[in-house]
């Protein structure tokens, strides 16, 4: 009995699934379901990128009728300096709240993976009220502070709002790829004679760099997007949801669109870029 | 931790012995403990602070516990926060039924193209939020590509319309949950042990005894944080609501809004941001409560 249980168990895991034909039909079904919903999910890109090609009298989208084709919005997308200063902000935001939120949301990741300690369950509870909170109250509260402290609202404090909210998916996203990692590598290259520095420059991070990649795409998204907490914390300054945000009461300008599909093409083009670079890597 | 190999020179060890052990995870965490002190707990606690304080705009607030600024708010704005729950949990519970099945059949189904199809359904996230809002008030404007087709062909009376319904709101905040929801519920189905699923049925389970006594509980966990990230965001949301509703689909996100940026009156925001954030923990708890979640934070 015992001798026939390994390979009962190796049967179990290998033999292929009885498939019965009306099994199949569901399966087949819940397969054209999934195609349906995707086109669902993807139908509002389309008219995006649609809309971005489309004869737009006075620079207004007002009506939402096809007016013919042009490509005129992407020769003229930087056309309106206001929007365009909004983009590039937005890019800086992003940017810098990604590198700071990276830059405090590691460490704090490697705390919890690796120890044992007084206040992780504290740690814990902040990180998740942190992703959970909604922006609304987060973006009020922060204002709040703002206000209290006498800060004048701008640059500074949106960078300062989105290194806040980032941080907690870092550590999440980053901890996550540690407690994957087996802590066999490091104890060898200790028992090679490298000291701490070098183990974790040489041989930690590395291995968590996928990790750290991941967590700072999340980070540079959810800051890039982000209008409820920017709109508390903005004060004059405009992000591009903001600008977009605020043009909507006197119609959206064609431009909106041609940058909403270029900023589409490149956030695909740089998530292809990284899945090639992830494959190549060994696991 | 504790079971770590016995290195053959135990000098070279260091790191893992004594004090600078013990303050190794406080020195790593206490830049992002402080950060998040200073940005994210202590406002949080303060506005709720603020909704005790009395005043105007222009001769500031002071915190007077004046307890009634949460009684009034509430008697004022019952509606729209009870709204804001009704829109929340209703796309919620849509997104939640539309996302499960794809998941399932992605996790379960997908073969080689998993990835392919999971990019796919999270192609959303790189456009715009308010893009992506905008367009749904292009696709179902009065006489836009969907209603218009449909009053052509006569299958609808001329003066249908959608925009500006709780139909438009809910549906918005629908596909806005959409990635959110699969996102979670896929990573919880693709854990699961395909022998657990295999064992079900050498016990006579049938696909659906399967599905409803292994593979749903098993995947409690995604469902869980899917309905976390949804809820709470669609709850608080004002975006929709401005964007696809009309007067009658105000949102409590839209009143603190105003109330905070517009009227400046910090104290009425406050509180109901106080009662937001209350009536949120009692779902989430009561959710937790009845489907069980012993790991919350795990699920973060």
């Amino acid at each position: 009995m015992s001798v026939a249980l390994p390979a009962q168990e190796r049967d179990m895991a290998e033999a292929p699934a009885v498939v019965r034909p009306r099994r199949r039909w569901g399966v087949a079904a819940l397969g054209v379901y999934t195609w349906l919903v995707i086109i669902y999910s993807i139908a509002p890109i389309a008219v995006m990128i649609a809309y971005s090609f489309n004869k737009t009298p006075r620079g207004r989208v007002v009506t939402f009728s096809w007016l013919g084709f042009t490509t005129d919005w992407y020769r003229h997308v930087f056309d309106i300096a206001d929007l365009t200063q909004a983009l590039v902000t937005s890019l800086e935001v992003a940017s810098i709240a990604t590198v700071g939120s990276v830059l405090l949301g590691t460490p704090l990741a490697l705390a919890l993976a690796r120890y044992r300690f007084r206040g992780r369950g504290l740690s814990d509870l902040v990180i998740f009220v942190d992703i959970a909170a909604p922006s609304i109250v987060v973006g009020a509260s922060l204002l709040s502070l703002f206000i209290s402290l006498n800060w004048p609202r701008g640059l500074l404090t949106i960078i300062i709002a989105h290194i806040a909210f980032d941080v907690a998916f870092v550590t999440v996203v980053v901890r996550a790829r540690i407690a994957e990692l087996d802590r066999a590598i490091e104890k060898a290259a200790y028992d090679l004679g490298a000291g701490p520095w070098t183990t974790f420059s040489r041989v930690t991070l590395p291995l968590i760099w996928p990790g750290i990649v991941a967590g700072a795409l999340l980070a540079f998204v959810l800051s890039i997007d982000d209008l409820i907490i920017t709109t508390f914390v903005a004060g004059q300054t405009l992000t591009f949801p903001l600008w977009v945000y605020g043009a909507v009461k006197v119609g959206i300008p064609p431009q909106v669109f041609a940058m909403g599909t270029l900023v589409f093409l490149g956030g695909i083009v740089l998530t292809i870029l990284n899945a090639l670079w992830q494959r190549r890597q060994p696991a | 931790m504790e079971q770590h190999l016995q290195p053959d020179h135990p000098e070279l060890a260091l790191p893992r012995l004594g004090l600078r052990r013990r303050l190794a995870p406080y020195l790593l965490g206490l830049p992002a403990w402080a950060y998040l002190a200073v940005f994210f707990v202590v406002p949080l606690v303060a506005v709720l602070a603020v909704a005790l304080e009395t005043g105007n705009p222009d001769q500031g607030y002071v915190l007077t516990w004046h307890w009634s600024e949460l009684t009034s708010t509430i008697s004022l704005y019952h509606t729209q926060l009870i709204r804001s729950f009704e829109y929340g949990a209703i796309s919620t519970a849509i997104a939640l039924v539309v996302s499960y099945p794809l998941a399932y059949w992605i996790a379960f189904h997908g073969g080689r193209h998993k990835s392919t199809l999971l990019f796919l359904v999270l192609l959303p996230f790189f456009v715009s939020f308010v893009i992506r809002t905008l367009t749904w008030e292009f696709i179902l404007s009065d006489n836009g590509f969907v209603l218009g087709t449909l009053k052509r062909w006569h299958l609808l009376p001329q003066s249908y319309h959608v925009l500006s319904t709780a139909t438009a709101v809910i549906a918005g905040l629908t596909y806005t949950a959409l990635p959110f929801m699969v996102l979670p519920l896929y990573v919880g189905l693709e854990q699961i042990d395909r022998r657990v699923v295999r064992a079900a049925h050498d016990l006579y389970a049938n696909h659906l005894v399967a599905f409803a006594r292994v593979i749903v509980p098993l995947s409690a966990g995604g469902i869980f944080a899917g309905f976390l990230l949804v809820f709470v965001t669609n709850v608080g949301d004002y975006v929709n609501a401005a964007i696809l509703g009309g007067p009658g689909t105000t949102m409590i996100g839209n009143i603190i809004q105003t109330s905070y940026l517009t009227n400046l009156d910090y104290p009425t925001a406050s509180a109901l941001s106080a009662w937001l954030l209350l009536f949120l923990l009692i779902a989430v708890a009561a959710y937790a409560k009845v489907f069980g979640a012993r790991r919350i934070q795990e699920y973060a």
